[in-house]
């Protein structure tokens, strides 16, 4: 149901990942992930290594962190990062790149796992792994399946349907059988036979890759679906590979599947196969103003302004600096603002690209409720919102909105539609809060 | 011809006449049955409340101020913020009641970050609502406390109490008309607005700003930043100012309006409205003029 065809722009698809220099100094902060913030186990002044543990989670749902340089902690601060806020944040000052013991940093695959589902799930949590997707859900919550709840597929999300986004689509072609022997593990953890990777048939190279190699792996196959925005998201990635729904405001599980990114895949295949911690993801940084735009192997903690100036610099005529995808990324206030395990993607728009329609009335063409993916009425909510109506809200089911923004991006009257059901979403979402508890 | 309508008339007159003197009979035991009986003294109240409905009072409305009163019989603990002492002076007439003097309160913006003070470094383009501006940045000019100059209050305010001023971004709060009844103290997703004594002909002494940050972050996005430095604390005599978290606070219980910390203020935190302007001082006079 629903998605539009936005331009494509994949203009790093051929670009191969680089290893980006390590920066001078990192900044990590202990939130990086949805749920619980990471309480620092580390001091100001202390020395870590790369891959120690600087931050434990703070319960459940949450996550360890590491450190992604060998060097010496400087402050512990409030710093500016992607959410627009001073939040807490380790700053650690580089001093050389010297391993913690027992990371394995041979690039020789590691096949066999003799390890039980719940020493896999204990290990990817000790890592520190979470959904690399863009949600940055914890990994290991995901691969529990809840009691009383029984999962018969686990979905592998190679979809990467966001324009201008490649770091999934060449992760896929150049480290396929890690990520195929990360699946094998996720398989393992969930006890589930079968496993389906969703790839857009845009990119045909990824798809006759995986499923060469999917082969040699037993119950893995590769489903290549129809391109269109968002066919990345949870829901509609299970409805396109096979054909089930998840009922409104529940869980995959609900119908026996676990969706997981192919970038958490590989997390996991370092995780519990090269003790290697979550300190480095492959970040796409494009745009058209870009000199040389292409996909980097990053430590978390880089300042964003490091990748720009390996792209090629900031052109002159920067309207915009995008933290994500454009459909669902957030522009960002500063360019000191450091990578974190959710940054998919740094993307650069000139003045042009950068500002908004004018808004002028709505007038009832209908365009976003063909193209909502969540068969949702956004004129009718954004209207119900902005007169802060949260019944009704509630009623018109604006707790299932993604926020993938197809609404917005079709409104011929540039209308804010995606922004007032996020204010109403949050109302509604605080009002149901307080009624459950 | 003339019998048949005649018949007709009087079938009609006495079939319906029936069907209603039937529903009147039905409808009269019914209203005896579920019959409301209300106090008449709430119509009273509520004919003497202003009618705003702006819910200042924490109440739904004025009518269920109006049920409150009536059923707690007495005045304590409830206030009309619009119609002030003498609304509730003759509702205290009415009912028998003895009403306490309230202090007028006003409605006070604790921020003075404009756009010459705190320049914005960002442009925001989103839709004009600070809830929403609010869950996305820290704001245009990097306070993660001061004002996002989208309105919110003023959109709240029922007593055109407020505007927008389009030369500083902030919010203008006009004192013959604010009533205090607290919507844009609600509305504020910040919490920016206070509610603080109107004070005598509306004079007023308040730190205006928020930030709890580091005093040195603070005074980088905003010159007019309260900085945590403590001066207006030991410059208070009455001990009416208090330091938290890198932000002094002005008791209003306790001011005098004695004007002494205003002026050793090192970024001009303090504000202090409708004074008469200050003599100049004593040192700047003395000073030779040089040509």
């Amino acid at each position: 149901m629903g998605g539009v065809h936005p331009p494509e722009n994949k203009i790093t698809a051929s670009r191969h990942i680089e290893e980006l220099p390590v920066p001078g100094t990192v900044t990590i902060p202990i939130s990086q992930h949805l749920g619980v913030p990471a309480s620092p186990v580390v001091a100001k002044g202390d020395r870590v290594l790369t891959g120690q543990l600087i931050a434990r989670g703070g319960g459940f749902i949450s996550a360890h962190i590491h450190s992604s340089v060998t060097g010496k902690v400087v402050k512990i601060d409030d710093m500016m990062d992607s959410s627009g806020y001073r939040r807490k944040s380790v700053v650690i000052q580089t001093e050389a790149d010297e391993w913690a013991e027992g990371i394995d940093l041979d690039a020789g695959i590691v096949r066999g796992c003799d390890l039980d589902g719940a020493a896999i799930v204990r290990k990817v949590n000790d890592m520190g792994i979470v959904g690399l997707g863009g949600a940055t859900f914890p990994s290991h919550v995901k691969l529990m399946v809840p009691k009383g709840k029984k999962a018969d597929y686990l979905i592998v999300n190679g979809v990467e349907c966001e324009p201008y986004l490649t770091a999934d689509h060449r992760l896929m072609l150049e480290k396929g059988e890690e990520i195929l022997v990360g699946i094998s593990i996720q398989m393992k953890a969930l006890g589930v036979e079968q496993a389906i990777i969703g790839i857009e048939s845009n990119k045909p190279d990824a798809i006759e890759v995986m499923g060469r190699l999917a082969a040699s792996h037993a119950g893995v196959r590769v489903e290549a679906l129809e391109v269109k925005y968002p066919q990345g998201a949870e829901k509609q990635l299970i409805k396109a590979a096979i054909g089930r729904e998840v009922p409104s405001g529940k869980l995959p599980i609900e119908v026996g599947c676990v969706v997981h990114n192919v970038g958490t895949a590989f997390a996991v295949y370092e995780a519990v196969q090269k003790n290697m911690p979550l300190i480095r993801r492959v970040v796409t940084v494009a745009g058209k103003s870009m000199n040389k735009p292409g996909n980097f192997m990053v430590r978390i903690g880089t300042p964003v302004s490091a990748l720009i100036e390996a792209a090629g610099g900031l052109p002159e005529d920067t309207g915009k600096v995008i933290n994500g995808g454009p459909m669902m990324g957030k522009a960002l206030n500063d360019l000191g603002v450091p990578v974190t395990k959710g940054t998919s993607g740094i993307l650069v728009f000139t003045e042009m690209e950068s500002h908004r329609k004018p808004v002028v009335a709505c007038i009832r063409c209908g365009r976003c409720t063909t193209v909502c993916p969540m068969g949702l009425e956004p004129y009718l909510l954004s209207a119900l919102s902005e007169k802060n109506r949260n019944e009704e809200c509630e009623q018109e089911r604006i707790m299932d909105c993604m926020e993938c923004g197809s609404c917005m991006y079709i409104c011929p009257s540039g209308r804010p539609l995606l922004d007032l059901m996020r204010v109403g979403k949050s109302r509604v979402g605080k009002i149901i809060r307080e009624r459950t508890h | 011809m003339n019998e048949i309508i005649n018949e007709i008339t009087l079938i009609s007159v006495v079939s319906l006449g029936a069907v209603g003197s039937m529903a009147a009979v039905i409808l009269y035991f019914v209203a005896q049955r579920f019959k409301v009986i209300e106090d008449p003294r709430i119509d009273v109240v509520a004919e003497l409340l202003p009618g705003a409905n702006c819910g200042g009072c924490g109440l739904a409305g004025c009518r269920a101020l109006a049920e409150a009163i009536v059923k707690a019989e007495s005045l304590e603990g409830m206030s009309c913020p619009p119609g002030g002492n003498d609304v509730m002076k003759a509702i205290a007439a009415a009912l028998g009641l003895e009403a306490a003097e309230l202090e007028p309160m006003i409605a006070v913006l604790r921020c003075a970050g404009s756009r010459e003070h705190a320049p914005p470094k960002v442009h925001y383009e989103g839709v004009m609502t600070c809830a929403f501006a609010h869950s996305l940045f820290c704001g245009e000019a990097g306070c993660p406390f001061g004002c996002l100059g989208c309105g919110d209050c003023v959109l709240a305010c029922d007593f055109d109490a407020m505007h927008m001023d389009s030369k500083t971004g902030l919010p203008v709060i006009l004192d013959d008309k604010c009533v205090a009844c607290g919507a844009c103290v609600k509305a504020c997703p910040r919490s920016i607005i206070e509610m603080r004594k109107k004070g005598k002909k509306s004079r007023r002494i308040y730190v205006s700003c928020i930030n709890r940050e580091k005093g040195g972050v603070a005074r980088k996005n905003c010159e007019v930043a309260c900085i945590g430095c403590g001066k207006c604390v030991k410059e208070c005599k009455f001990d009416a100012i208090t330091l938290e978290n890198n932000l002094a606070y002005i008791d209003f219980s306790k001011c005098t309006m004695c004007r002494k910390c205003p002026p050793v203020c090192p970024t001009n935190a303090i504000a202090e409205l409708n004074f008469p302007p200050r003599k100049p001082k004593a040192e700047t006079r003395e000073q030779p003029v040089e040509a």
